[in-house]
C-alpha cells in the first residue's frame, strides 16, 4: 500500500505538494509514483531562480529503462532545489516525501492549489489509477 | 482494428505469487522486474538469475535437405557445426540488412533448431517458410516450447544439484537434448544473452510452471532470484550483444552491427545477402557500432541523435544511439551507437542531444563489460 501524507496537497501527475506558507511549498513525487517509475538513477530539476508553470514540463526522472518529464503542480519562482538528488537520486525511492524532496517554489498564483487534490482524493485517484 | 489480447506465456499464472511487476513488451505481458532492476542485474553478476524467456520463437527445420537449406538462410557456416552444438548468426535480406538475429541448434544431420526474436516470430517463419527449398519441412514449435535462462558465475552449481548430467561437460554453446533436470526432459544449452556463464533450457510449454518453481526453490539457497527484461537488458547491453529492433533492423547490416564474427562471407555457399555484404565490405563499412561514455551529465537512451563534438548547431547528426542506460556494474551512463565510421575510433569525442541539449561524451571501447 502505498504511502500518501495527510494533510498535503497532491496532483493527478503524482506530485505532492506540501504547504509552507502563504507563498511557499514544497515539491516532490509521490510514494506511488516512485514505486511505478523503478530504480530512479538519474534526475533533472530546475534551476534555482528559474519560472515553472502549472500542468508543464519541469525537468525529468529517469529509472535504469525509461525517462519520465516532471510536471510542475504550481506555477511561480524556484528557491530552493534540492542538489542531494543529483549525486544520490535513490533517496526519492526510499524517502519519497522526505529526502526525496525536489524544489521549493514561490508561487505566483495560490488558486491553483485548490485545483489539487486532498490526500484522500489522491488516495483512491491512485488506487484507481 | 480491434487490439489483440496480449500475449502470455506459461509462466504468466507464477509471475504474481513472485511479486511481478508486469508490462506490455510487444504485444506480450512480461515482468519487468521482480524485485529490482538494479538488484537483478547484480544478482546475475554475482550469483544466477533465472528468467522466462518462453516468448522466444522456436522453429524446426528437418529434412535431407536441411543443412544446405539453413546454410542458405543464414550468415553463418552450419556446416562447421557438430551434432550438438549450435552457432549464432543472422539471416538477411538481399540488400544486406537484417531479417533476425537467431541461434541456431544441430540436433542431428538432419535436424536444425533456429531460436528467433519473440518479436520476429511470424515475419521469420513467413521468410523461411517462403525460402524453403528442397527435401525439408519448417515447423513453428514456438507456442508448444518454452525457454528457461539461469544466467550467473552459480549457475552450473545450482543447476546441477536437479540433474545427474554433468554439466561441466556441456562446453559453451554446446549442448545436450534429453536432459533430466528435476524429472523434466529439457534441452540444455550453455548459452545465454547476459555476459555471464549460464544455460538455457527448453522444456514443453506443460513442464515450464513446474521447472521455474523447483530452479527457484533448488537455488534460494545461494541467492537466486527470478529476473525480469527489465534486467536482460542492462545485461545484454554492457556485454554488447544486440537487440533487434536497436542494433539490429532492416536497414542495419550485421556487419554495421559488429556481428562480423557471425558473417562468413568466405563459406562455399550462396547465402541471402552474401553479395551485398561482400559489396558493403569491400567498400568499408559506412556505419559502425560503437560504444559512447557520457561525460556531461545525462543518459543517453534510443534515437537520441550524435554528432561530432565539434558540430555546429545547424550540422546534421552523424548518427544515433541505439540503446543507452546508467550502467548497473559499470555506473556510468553509457550508449552504443550506430556512426559514420569515419568517427568511430576509440577516443572521438562526440555530443549526445538529450531532449535539446547537446551532451559531451566520447567513444569508448566495447564490450563495456567481459566476465
Amino acid at each position: 500500500m502505498s504511502k500518501v501524507v495527510k494533510g498535503w496537497l497532491y496532483s493527478r501527475e503524482h506530485e505532492w505538494v506540501e504547504v509552507l506558507s502563504e507563498t511557499r511549498v514544497r515539491v516532490g513525487i509521490t510514494d506511488f509514483a516512485q514505486n511505478q517509475l523503478g530504480d530512479l538513477v538519474f534526475v533533472e530539476l530546475p534551476q534555482v531562480g528559474a519560472e515553472v508553470v502549472a500542468n508543464q514540463s519541469m525537468g525529468s526522472v529517469e529509472s535504469v529503462k525509461a525517462v519520465s518529464d516532471l510536471f510542475s503542480p504550481v506555477s511561480g519562482k524556484v528557491v530552493e532545489v534540492n542538489s542531494e538528488l543529483e549525486d544520490s537520486p535513490e533517496v526519492i525511492n526510499s524517502d519519497a516525501y522526505s529526502g526525496g524532496w525536489m524544489i521549493v517554489v514561490e508561487i505566483s498564483n495560490p488558486d491553483e492549489l485548490s485545483e489539487l487534490l486532498s490526500a484522500e482524493q489522491y488516495a483512491d485517484f491512485a488506487l484507481e489509477g | 482494428m480491434q487490439a489483440q489480447a496480449l500475449k502470455r506465456t506459461p509462466l504468466y499464472p507464477l509471475y504474481a505469487q513472485h511479486g511481478a511487476k508486469v508490462i506490455d513488451f510487444g504485444g506480450w505481458e512480461l515482468p519487468v522486474q521482480f524485485s529490482s532492476i538494479i538488484e537483478e542485474h547484480h544478482t546475475v553478476r554475482t550469483k544466477a538469475g533465472l528468467f522466462d524467456v518462453s516468448h522466444m520463437g522456436e522453429v524446426m527445420i528437418e529434412g535431407p535437405d536441411a543443412s544446405a537449406f539453413v546454410q542458405s538462410l543464414i550468415t553463418n557456416d552450419v556446416t562447421t557445426l557438430q551434432t550438438n552444438q549450435a552457432l549464432y548468426a543472422a539471416m538477411c535480406y538481399p540488400d544486406g540488412g537484417t531479417v533476425d538475429d537467431l541461434l541456431v541448434y544441430k540436433q542431428g544431420e538432419q535436424k536444425f533448431l533456429l531460436v528467433i526474436n519473440a518479436s520476429n516470430i511470424d515475419k521469420d517463419v513467413d521468410w523461411i517458410v517462403s525460402h524453403a527449398k528442397g527435401e525439408v519441412t519448417v515447423e513453428n514449435v514456438s507456442e508448444a516450447t518454452a525457454q528457461l535462462a539461469i544466467q550467473g558465475p552459480l549457475a552450473e552449481q545450482v543447476l546441477q544439484r536437479l540433474t545427474a548430467t554433468d554439466l561441466s561437460q556441456i562446453r559453451y554453446f554446446w549442448f545436450q537434448q534429453d536432459v533430466d533436470v528435476a524429472g523434466i526432459k529439457a534441452l540444455v544449452s550453455r548459452t545465454g544473452y547476459t555476459g555471464e556463464d549460464g544455460f538455457e533450457l527448453y522444456v514443453s510449454a506443460a513442464d515450464a510452471p513446474s521447472l521455474w518453481e523447483k530452479i527457484l526453490a533448488e537455488g534460494k539457497a545461494d541467492g537466486v532470484l527470478p529476473c525480469g527484461l527489465g534486467a536482460r537488458d542492462t545485461l545484454r547491453f554492457e556485454a554488447r550483444l544486440p537487440l533487434y529492433g536497436q542494433e539490429l533492423g532492416a536497414d542495419i547490416t550485421p556487419l554495421e552491427a559488429g556481428i562480423g564474427f557471425a558473417v562468413k562471407l568466405q563459406k562455399e555457399q550462396d547465402f541471402i545477402g552474401k553479395e551485398a555484404l561482400q559489396k558493403q565490405k569491400a567498400a568499408g563499412v559506412p556505419r559502425k557500432l560503437v560504444g559512447v561514455e557520457l561525460i556531461g551529465r545525462g543518459i543517453p537512451r534510443t534515437g537520441y541523435p550524435v554528432f561530432a563534438q565539434e558540430a555546429g548547431e545547424q550540422d546534421e547528426p552523424i548518427g544515433y544511439i541505439t540503446s543507452g542506460t546508467q550502467s548497473p556494474t559499470l555506473k556510468k551512463n553509457l550508449g552504443l551507437a550506430l556512426i559514420r565510421a569515419e568517427y568511430a575510433a576509440v577516443d572521438t569525442p562526440l555530443a549526445v542531444e538529450i531532449r535539446g541539449k547537446r551532451v559531451e561524451a566520447v567513444t569508448v571501447k566495447s564490450p563495456f563489460y567481459k566476465r
